[in-house]
């Protein structure tokens, strides 16, 4: 669906992205992870079309990418609905009719949040807003997810109910789907494949419980950490501490 | 009801809200015009201005006064308030600015070098000052806007960037035009001056015909980038994401805007005020979904620029205080009280 081959990406003369191969089939969830800086964004903003690159981006048949970016924060003085309605801006005309509120409509009842839907984006908290931003996204019918840290600013309900709904509608709709994650337990239980980029490589990428080891931890993130399961056989990440002494250089193969 | 309904039903709620704004503006902007028509060294009842608008009359007097004197400066205030109405929201939109105006960015300041310039090179031209005076005006406000554009186009160039481009240029051009008000002989002064303070009684019909084709050109070119002019609101990277070419988008906004403001201040000279407040005021009442908001900010610039036309005939009985005055002295105070009563933060 989804095929990235040796995707890289500078700014200026600052490699942010460099030889990143990764595939993402129909209905499967890919958790990006890693350091801050290591080009999660990046590697998004790539494959949007929203960043010069080298390498190769294959979509299936002219698939339409969704992207949510990183949240910002926005002041406009725009309503909930209005800003859903955004995500149909190929097809809106000047007369909104009542097929595309409707339509967001339903996707801000899917994400609870139809209430707010005459309510300003400006006046929202942090976590209401990124689940604005996520029906905007899927009211543009994706079939190509990208979604930057969409759960930064969301409470321990909302996160779960989120990516939940990201899951089930990749699987029902077959969308390819990327979702930056800085949880790692997260990750580990709501993708099906996880990446680890470091420093604008890929590190590994594959099931959550090949690629979630203490030494993976110990070269990306630089720190301690006991890798259990839980009784479904997910992994668990329980960080001890940070490494002591230089760390590891995680380029080195 | 359904959820759907609910939304729907709300849809239609505010929708119908801005619909009725946009009425009362039209309201208010028609009764701001019959006043503007009826004031004047002579005041004419309004009744009678009624009836020689609508052709009914046969008084001559009030005829001649109404259609060769007062009609055009009224509606020129019509023209070029919604010139500077709308292209001020357009602005403070494509340069995600709240204080972006053809004021701020030196293109008034470009139009009031050019006018100067001819002013002071006067009689040394060949062709008529009715008309070179506004055309030097047209160019300068047409070059600091292609300064401006010009650094927006650099790869990389932020908002930021175009506005603080926007504000060197009109460092500049202030700085030209006092060095031409420093060496312009007392007459020459004193028109620039004259010019600087704007002034919408130079109109002519043809002239009010040009402002006016410009504006209608502009109007529905600008509305049918409405959604995505919206879309800007949310950031450059949102809009982008959704499908926006920003960079083209700011780009073909912004030349129209510069036709739109160049071509009223050549006309009327610089009133400042018009670009920034409209657009705020608007805000307030309708959001800032451009569809809206658009139509809303030339409205209030009309409606401004209209009442204080008439304001500036009515302030000294007899005498005609400067119109970029009026609008500054009226629209300040009411702005502030208005920013002040807004429950909301508006940017
Ligand atoms: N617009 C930019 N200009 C220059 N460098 C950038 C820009 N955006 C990101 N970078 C750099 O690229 C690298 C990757 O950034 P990013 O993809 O945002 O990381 P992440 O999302 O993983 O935190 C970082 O080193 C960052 O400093
Ligand atoms: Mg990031």
């Amino acid at each position: 669906m989804l095929s990235l081959e040796r995707l890289g990406v500078r700014y200026g003369g600052h490699v942010a992205l460099c030889e990143v191969s990764l595939d993402v089939a129909r209905g499967e969830v890919v958790a990006l992870v890693g350091p801050n800086g290591s080009g999660k964004s990046t590697l998004m903003r790539a494959v949007a079309g929203l960043a010069r690159h080298d390498g190769r981006i294959g979509f299936a048949g002219g698939a339409r990418v969704g992207f949510m970016p990183q949240d910002f924060g926005s002041r406009a003085a725009l309503s909930v609905l209005e800003v859903v309605l955004l995500g149909r801006l190929r097809t809106l005309a000047l007369r909104v009719d009542r097929d595309d509120v409707d339509a967001a409509a339903l996707l801000l009842g899917r994400l609870g949040i139809a209430e707010l839907a005459h309510r300003l984006i400006g006046e929202l908290s942090g976590g209401q807003r990124q689940l604005v931003f996520l029906a905007q996204v899927l009211a543009g019918v994706p079939a190509v997810l990208l979604l930057d840290e969409p759960t930064s600013a969301l409470d321990l309900r909302n996160q779960l109910e989120l990516l939940g709904l990201v899951r089930r509608l990749t699987r029902e709709k077959g969308l390819a789907t990327i979702v930056s994650l800085h949880d790692l337990n997260t990750a580990a239980r709501f993708a099906d494949r996880v990446a680890v980029l470091c420093a604008g490589r890929l590190h590994a990428t594959g099931e959550p419980r090949a690629v979630f080891t203490a030494a993976m931890l110990r070269a990306v993130y630089g720190v301690e950490a006991d890798v259990g399961a839980d009784s479904n056989g997910v992994p668990v990440v329980t960080v001890q501490r940070a490494c002591t002494g230089p760390q590891t250089d995680p380029t080195a193969p | 009801m359904s959820a759907a309904d609910l939304v729907w039903a709300g849809y239609r709620r505010r929708a119908a809200r801005r619909m009725a704004v946009l009425l009362a503006a039209a309201a208010a902007i028609v009764a701001t015009t019959l006043l503007d028509v009826a004031t004047g060294p002579a005041f004419l009842p309004l009744a009678a201005v009624g009836r020689s608008l609508a052709r009914l009359a046969e008084d001559r007097t009030v005829d001649a006064i109404v259609w060769s004197i007062r009609l055009p400066v009224a509606l020129m205030a019509l023209a070029v308030g919604a010139a500077l109405g709308l292209s001020g929201a357009i602005m403070q939109t494509i340069l995600n600015n709240p204080l972006a105006s053809s004021y701020t960015l030196g293109i008034s300041a470009g139009a009031g070098f050019g006018a100067a310039l001819v002013i002071v090179l006067g009689a040394a031209l060949p062709v008529s000052e009715a008309y070179a005076v506004p055309a030097s005006a047209f160019i300068f406000a047409g070059i600091a806007c292609a300064g401006v554009s010009l650094i927006g186009g650099v790869r990389g160039a932020t908002p930021e960037m175009l506005v603080l481009a926007g504000i060197a240029l009109l460092f500049l051009f202030q700085a030209l035009l006092s060095l031409l008000q420093y060496v312009a002989s007392p007459e020459a002064l004193q028109q620039i001056v004259f010019w600087l303070f704007g002034s919408l009684q130079r109109t002519t019909w043809p002239k009010l015909a040009i402002v006016a084709a410009v504006v209608a050109l502009c109007v529905p070119a600008l509305l049918r980038d409405s959604w995505r002019l919206t879309a800007m609101r949310l950031g450059d990277e949102r809009a982008k994401a959704l499908g926006v070419d920003v960079k083209s988008l700011r780009l073909r906004a912004f030349t129209l805007i510069s036709l739109l403001t160049g071509v009223a201040v050549a006309f009327v000279g610089t009133i400042g005020f018009i670009g920034l407040v409209a657009p705020h005021v608007a805000r307030i009442f309708v959001g800032e979904d451009q569809r809206f908001l658009l139509p809303a900010s030339a409205a209030a610039g009309m409606a401004i620029l209209s009442a204080a036309s008439a304001a500036s005939k009515l302030i000294v009985p007899g005498a005609l205080f400067p119109i970029g005055i009026v609008t500054a002295m009226i629209g300040v105070p009411f702005f502030v009280v208005l920013i002040l009563r807004a429950r909301r933060a508006y940017w």
